[in-house]
């Protein structure tokens, strides 16, 4: 699996995304600088963390014009696999390949900290080798993760099992105790009609190995190579 | 070709939760200004555009709001002209 890893002036999580790819998972990852146009020999492409552009005037929403962005967009038009993690969510909110927004924590906090994520969907090329409703111990380290859409869109995710992630309290449960930033119906994890674009508030580069408390966000990368060589089941 | 200034006003949409207004409400409060029933924060974007005239100076700024300057899912947006120049 070869992995292009966008990197926005202000991105600051594509380091951590290329040593769980490279070194964590042994595939390989390489960097590609938002100002080029096309992004190179790849089966995937990251979108990772960070502040693109400060975050000025809404988080995400200048990088979505970013010159290698229409590489990206025809990328997911094509079926290409598209991860976009913390403000990679947000700029796939941004660019419309996703569906509703990411507005300010309801704490008004940046937060960081590990949260529980429960696997509502395992049946999409990110995430077949979880099980079903498994919880997963996952990052945080966000300002503007509060995801916010109509009711029409989220009847449609909920309908069609769009919502692959969402934020759960200790007893597994999608309650409001349990929802780390007011998403609404605790969502942290959307996946477009096709199954090949992924949007998600919390980091899974950042939970790849025990050393850093959880390497519960390893099975992302891996299931994407599985499917990629042909042996995943999505 | 005239360089007409205009404002746009963002504003988040009603009926939407409002984290940036609800916690200057609070603070309003605990200052202990009395009646503050409601509080949203927007932005104020100043643009001053060269057009042809009043109308396609709006309607450009109009583009502007739909392609960059608002988020329709979650941003309300009004343009106004703020005086010719």
């Amino acid at each position: 699996m070869r992995v292009a890893i966008i990197t926005f002036p202000g991105s600051n999580c594509d380091y951590d995304c290329y040593k769980a790819i490279n070194d964590v998972l042994g595939a390989e990852a390489y960097y590609r600088w938002h100002r080029e146009t096309d992004l190179g020999d790849c089966d995937a492409v990251i979108l990772p963390g960070g502040f693109s552009y400060g975050d000025y005037l809404r988080a995400g929403a200048i990088a979505r014009f970013s010159p290698i962005m229409d590489a990206v967009i025809a990328f997911a038009k094509s079926g290409g696999p598209l991860l976009g993690i913390c403000n990679g969510f947000q700029v796939l909110c941004e660019s419309g390949l996703l569906p509703g927004a990411l507005v300010r924590n309801r704490s008004m906090q940046f937060q960081g900290e590990m949260v529980r994520v429960r696997v509502d969907n395992n049946r999409t090329m990110f995430t077949h080798i979880y099980d079903r409703n498994e919880i997963l111990h996952l990052h945080i380290a966000h300002g503007v993760g509060n995801y916010v859409a109509d009711e029409e869109t989220l009847a449609r995710l909920e309908g069609d099992g769009r919502i692959v992630f969402r934020y759960v309290d200790e007893r597994g449960v999608p309650s409001d105790e349990g929802n780390a930033n007011g998403s609404m119906h605790n969502i942290a994890g959307i996946i477009n009609e096709e199954g090949n674009v992924l949007g998600m508030m919390p980091h899974p580069e950042r939970s790849v190995e025990p050393l850093l408390g959880s390497a519960d966000g390893l099975p992302i990368f891996r299931s994407l190579a599985a499917h990629l060589s042909g042996t995943g089941v999505a | 070709m005239n360089a007409y200034q205009i404002e746009v006003r963002i504003t988040p949409r009603a009926g939407l939760l409002d984290p940036e207004g609800q916690a200057v409400q609070h603070a309003l409060t605990s200052l202990e200004f009395q009646g503050v029933e409601d509080v949203r924060v927007g932005k104020l974007i100043n643009l001053r555009v060269q057009a042809e005239s009043e109308s396609a100076a709006l309607e450009a700024a109009d583009a502007m709001c739909r392609r960059l300057l608002a988020n329709p899912v979650t941003e309300d947006y009004q343009i106004a002209l703020a005086g010719g120049g």
